[in-house]
């Protein structure tokens, strides 16, 4: 959300300076989210709004639990009901956090044409540096969770800090501190996925034979992690992507010809900034996508199908 | 309150919240715990986390805390009596209960005497005409010195186990699914699941709310699982319990102070008309043991009620004028409820109204008459935080609100209070805990506590006492009122007040001074029936003694890491968080389960983590049962005349019903039902409203404050009812279109949410559809505006509490166009 300067920058968008490194002792972390004792009570979601002090309008009903129904600039995290009948036909009810999972291979940075709008501390934690936002909608696109939002109203991005400024000076992201239940567990990326290792021999004593972490290997993991009944179907949870990856467009630009392009994005940014100040917001234009696929193409790179939109389910 | 007072000797949670997590089985039943009580429900977590328990759920709906369950079964609204005495027959014919604990500490052995009897669906003594029972045949034969008789073999067939047995045998499986809807595969699934828990060293915990209570059979729903508790060894023990949740911040309290119409502080009864004179009251409140050598703690009753005439009326009240006994109020019906208020209010008879901290106009049922009954006050008082719908209950506001402001004369005074947050007090949890809370912010505005606006009122009412004389001036004439700021008492030594003090120099029997005149006392044990002591609430007794204000003691040390911080907070009876934890031990004063044991016996005395329930120092050989409220000692599975109904739970269907009660069709609904004519001709049929409707509470909320508060408003901003997907099939009611609930009382327009959760339930061999309605919206606040729940409910109560049945009534419902903008 904003620059605090307290933790080392491990990547920063759109530059190649090299990150600092001489504070080499922090810990990795990550924000265990253990589905199935969750009671989806939205304390998660009242302590982001109290912290971050955002509060979006008073909305409608739209025939879900889901509320806000969606993501948005003042919602950085929202529960997703979904009720799912397996093949018996028994009803479960599966209630899923949604928000940054602060991928360790960030495709929002990866994508972000504005140096240093987004950055990923040397804890893990992938941040945007709102005051750098050019609101291009690139992150949007790099993103294989469909969770940057840009406002209509001052056209930055914006999305969950894991409270970096809690992080920061040794406080649990607020949504941990109000989950009732202890779903939302904080600490060191190690002592999490081990926590989640003994709640998945619980849930396999349970009957839930295919209990399970996600950590996706598509984005080297992530900082927000959930540990699932069916970690084999973790679509089924109002569709978190099964193997998420950074799209090839995103990879191609970002990743082979990075060289060349960085001169050319960097233009782009500054070229964006101004057509921002002359004509309002710059975002991904489908031509700009057509054109990214095309030069895929003509260089033989597998297409994707882009981020994943989650459906809306009930 | 009203069954586990009558089962175990006092109304309240059994056990304390943290002690959860020490259940091997968690049933929630009757509540719906994860969204009603998500700060609690971690206990539930944790138990099936550190203690490798199971969670069963049974609820109409799948809820969220379905949602974390490893068993959910559906169950028709109103019915549960039926699916709890299935359980009872299924533990007594697979002979899993615990039988030591059975024979010794309940009245099982005990023999019910001659003229007792149970027929097609009444109870012996049944007085058709005034639809109430002659309770004298529901009681124990009595030996020559009044002792109760005794049948350890359980061979006699009028024994209370033989009687329960004849009683729950109609309850088959067969028959409870074809009452209740539960298939019997789950049904029979769930009673394996709870019969585990008959060993010794397991334990279920029951969590219930108002899922229970709220139904014209509500005390007897709760009274069926007590009943399940007893026979599985369940109460008293770690894990284990009855543990009524409360649906408010200091309801417990409420109740404790005898806030009803019937009750004085305490659980102290106040007096009927017929009881004249203090003899009379008293002869009726002498609490004789039953069986020889019980405690029998209520022989007390007459210290507790002297003390608290002494703290209200000081010297005032005197031995020679029967302790001021003809200053209190005399009923003249069993109680004034608020249903009754109401019905006064229509019939004309009620005029005037001080409405404190509540909001009736979105919280009682058939919000049409209560906005009738206001309508028709002279003057109305409201005392609130927030602008409650009963504030502006004459404003029109549309469909949600018709009213004719100009058609209505009722003069409304709307006095804005303090919030909890804005004032210094102590609160009573579901667990008993009096805990302290300081003051964290100014109040705004003009509002102020509730105790200026009450010491206003009275000085005065005093004053015109004084001035004009009046009927009866002399209860409030001699009303102490010995405060720094006689205008504004201060919490603080209203709370000295409630634990009490030494009048004079209390001695010993060997006359040495034990406390001085003026002391705080220790405790209830210290009272005295002759003057010399004063306690306004005398369970509290100890919450702030000359050690300073237990309630606000913040040591959480757990010595055995068990759930019991015995040094946080403050909880009443003498600090004891488990109640009946002699319970806890065998009879020899062994725990039943060494694992978790609560208290035991030592050779000396009764040591362990929590304080004793039971004399200190009473030896297991001397027999004394562990229910030492009750006479009798033990814990009640026939409740003698304790409950209006009858002894035993009986499946009534709801007043509003789509079913015919099979066991007894000419005996539908509780017999003992008390129904104004005008309400009665307000109950639907099921030919015209086919479906069953429940209310309840939504996480995202807390009844109708949060609406004023935009994050919570947010969460859940809208009115919506859910709907299964098979009747929204039938009525061609789409997700998320707009509906028209209906009953015979009036209509809801808002949202349908078209859901999995509920499924159609076949009882006796017809689907039946179930329609939910959260409750929280209504027309003041931040969320968008709606009608509320409660136009749609029944003006009709428990046959006992006359607590609402908000839980199961008769609606329609159809697909209609969405209000013009």
């Amino acid at each position: 959300m904003s620059n605090l300067q307290s933790q080392d920058y491990i990547r920063i968008s759109a530059t190649t300076t090299t990150p600092p490194s001489a504070r080499n002792f922090e810990d990795q972390v990550a924000k265990l989210i253990d589905v199935t004792r969750c009671i989806g009570c939205k304390a998660c979601q009242a302590a982001c709004m109290e912290w971050n002090n955002l509060r979006d309008e008073v909305g409608e009903f739209h025939g879900t639990y889901d509320n806000p129904l969606d993501l948005d600039p003042h919602t950085w995290t929202v529960m997703k009901f979904t009720e799912y009948e397996d093949d018996k036909g028994d009803l479960e009810w599966l209630i899923r956090k949604d928000g940054c999972m602060h991928c360790e291979d960030p495709g929002c940075l990866k994508a972000c044409p504005a140096p240093g709008a987004i950055v990923q501390y040397a804890n893990g934690i992938v941040d945007f540096i709102s005051e750098n936002c050019i609101g291009c909608g690139y992150c949007v696109k790099g993103c294989p969770f469909d969770i940057p939002r840009i406002s209509e109203v001052d056209h930055k991005s914006y999305k969950c800090t894991l409270c970096s400024d809690r992080v920061a000076v040794s406080l649990e992201p607020a949504c941990v501190k109000a989950c009732p239940t202890g779903a939302i567990m904080f600490g060191s990326k190690k002592d999490m996925t081990d926590w989640a290792g003994d709640r998945i021999v619980d849930l396999k004593s349970r009957g839930f034979e295919n209990a399970g972490l996600y950590d996706p290997p598509g984005v080297q993991g992530t900082h927000v992690m959930y540990v699932l009944h069916h970690a084999d179907k973790p679509q089924i949870y109002a569709g978190l992507p099964e193997n998420p990856k950074i799209s090839a467009t995103v990879e191609f630009w970002k990743g082979l010809i990075k060289p060349v392009a960085l001169a050319g994005i960097a233009a782009a940014a500054i070229s964006g900034f101004l057509h921002w100040v002359i004509a309002g917001p710059n975002e991904v234009q489908p031509e700009d996508e057509e054109e990214a696929k095309r030069v895929l193409k003509e260089n033989n790179f597998p297409e994707d199908e882009g981020p994943h939109r989650a459906e809306h389910q009930t | 309150m009203a069954s586990l007072a009558p089962t175990f000797g006092r109304g309240a949670m059994t056990n304390t919240w943290q002690d959860i997590k020490n259940a091997n089985l968690v049933i929630v039943m009757g509540g719906n715990a994860a969204e009603a009580h998500p700060c609690g429900f971690k206990w539930v977590i944790e138990a099936k986390i550190e203690n490798a328990a199971k969670l069963i759920v049974v609820d109409p709906r799948f809820t969220r805390t379905a949602s974390v369950a490893d068993y959910y079964a559906p169950i028709r609204p109103g019915s549960d009596i039926a699916f709890l005495s299935g359980v009872i027959r299924y533990l007594l014919e697979k002979d899993q209960i615990q039988h030591e604990y059975v024979r010794a500490y309940t009245n099982a052995s005990l023999i019910v005497k001659d003229g007792y009897g149970f027929e097609d669906g009444l109870f012996s003594g049944y007085d058709h005409e005034k639809g109430q029972y002659d309770k004298s045949s529901w009681d124990y034969e009595l030996d020559e010195q009044g002792f109760a008789k005794v049948d350890d073999t359980w061979e006699n067939p009028r024994c209370v186990m033989n009687l329960l047995k004849t009683h729950v045998s109609r309850y088959t499986p067969e028959m409870v699914s074809r009452i209740t809807g539960t298939p019997q595969d789950k049904f029979l699934h769930i009673c394996e699941m709870i019969a585990e828990t008959a060993a010794p060293d397991k334990a279920m915990t029951s969590l219930f709310a108002l899922g229970w209570t709220q139904h014209s059979v509500g005390s007897q729903n709760i009274r069926t699982m007590a009943m399940v508790q007893l026979l599985l060894g369940n109460i008293g023990i770690a894990g284990g319990g009855m543990n009524a949740l409360r649906g408010h911040s200091n309801i417990q309290g409420l109740t404790d102070v005898g806030l009803l119409s019937n009750l004085m502080p305490g659980y102290m009864t106040l007096a009927a008309d017929h009881e004249v004179t203090f003899d009379d009251y008293m002869k009726t409140r002498l609490f004789k043991p039953l069986r020889p050598g019980q405690t029998s703690y209520w022989q007390n009753y007459k210290k507790f009620f002297v003390s608290f005439q002494k703290s209200i009326y000081g010297d005032a009240a005197t031995a020679e004028n029967n302790w001021a006994y003809d200053w209190l109020p005399k009923l003249d019906i069993p109680l004034y409820d608020v249903i009754k208020a109401f019905e006064m209010m229509n019939q004309g008879e009620m005029t005037g109204y001080i409405c404190q901290g509540f909001n009736p106009q979105q919280a009682f049922p058939d919000r049409g008459k209560i906005r009738r009954g206001l309508s028709k006050l002279k003057f109305l008082v409201t005392m609130d935080p927030l602008d409650t719908e009963t504030s502006r209950f004459w404003e029109d506001f549309g469909p949600q609100n018709p009213a004719v402001s100009a058609d209505i004369q009722t003069e409304v005074f709307q006095l804005p209070t303090t919030c909890f947050a804005e004032e210094n007090g102590s609160l009573v949890n579901s667990a008993r805990w009096l805990q302290w809370h300081w003051k964290a912010a100014e109040p705004p505005g003009d509002a102020k506590s509730d105790i200026w606006i009450m010491s206003g009122i009275f000085h005065r009412m005093r004053e015109l006492y004084r001035k004009e004389g009046g009927a009866f001036p002399d209860p409030i004439l001699n009303l102490t009122w010995k405060y720094t700021d006689p205008t504004d008492p201060d919490p603080e030594e209203l709370a000295k007040d409630m634990n009490g003090r030494a009048r004079t120099d209390l001695k010993d029997a060997t006359g040495a001074v034990v406390t001085k005149a003026g002391m705080l006392l220790d405790g209830f044990g210290q009272l005295r029936d002759d003057g010399t002591t004063e306690s306004g609430c005398w369970i509290f007794s100890g919450c702030w003694t000359e050690k300073g204000n237990q309630m606000a003691r913040r040591d959480a040390s757990d010595p055995r890491e068990q759930g019991i911080a015995p040094n946080w907070a403050w909880a009443w009876p003498a600090n004891r968080r488990i109640l009946y934890n002699r319970a806890s031990a065998d009879v020899a004063g062994n725990p039943w389960n060494p694992a978790k044991p609560v208290i035991q016996w030592n050779g000396t005395k009764w040591v362990g983590i929590d304080v004793p329930d039971y004399g200190p120092t009473v030896k297991p050989s001397d027999s004394v049962g562990p229910f030492i409220m009750n006479a009798e000692g033990v814990g009640r599975l026939f409740a003698r005349d304790q409950m209006v109904e009858g002894p035993f739970p009986e499946h009534y269907e709801p007043l509003e019903s789509p079913a015919i009660n099979v066991l007894h069709p000419k005996v539908q609904s509780n017999p003992a039902v008390r129904v104004f004519a005008d309400d009665r001709a307000d109950f639907g049929k099921p030919s015209e409203f086919p479906y069953v409707a429940t209310t309840y509470r939504l996480t995202e909320h807390f009844h109708f404050w949060t609406k004023h508060a935009r994050i919570n408003s947010i969460l859940q901003p809208q009115e919506f009812v859910e709907i299964g997907e098979v009747l929204a099939h039938e009525k061609g009611i789409a997700q998320n279109s707009w509906v028209r609930v209906a009953s015979k009382r009036g209509f809801v327009v808002c949202k349908a949410y078209v859901t999995k959760r509920i499924k159609p339930l076949i009882v006796d061999g017809n689907p039946t559809h179930v329609i939910g309605v959260p409750l929280h919206w209504g027309f003041t606040g931040q969320a968008k505006k709606g009608y509320g729940a409660n136009t749609l409910t029944p003006s009709v109560g428990d046959a006992n509490t006359q607590t609402p049945e908000f839980k199961a009534f008769l609606v329609n419902v159809e697909s209609v166009n969405g209000p013009l903008v």
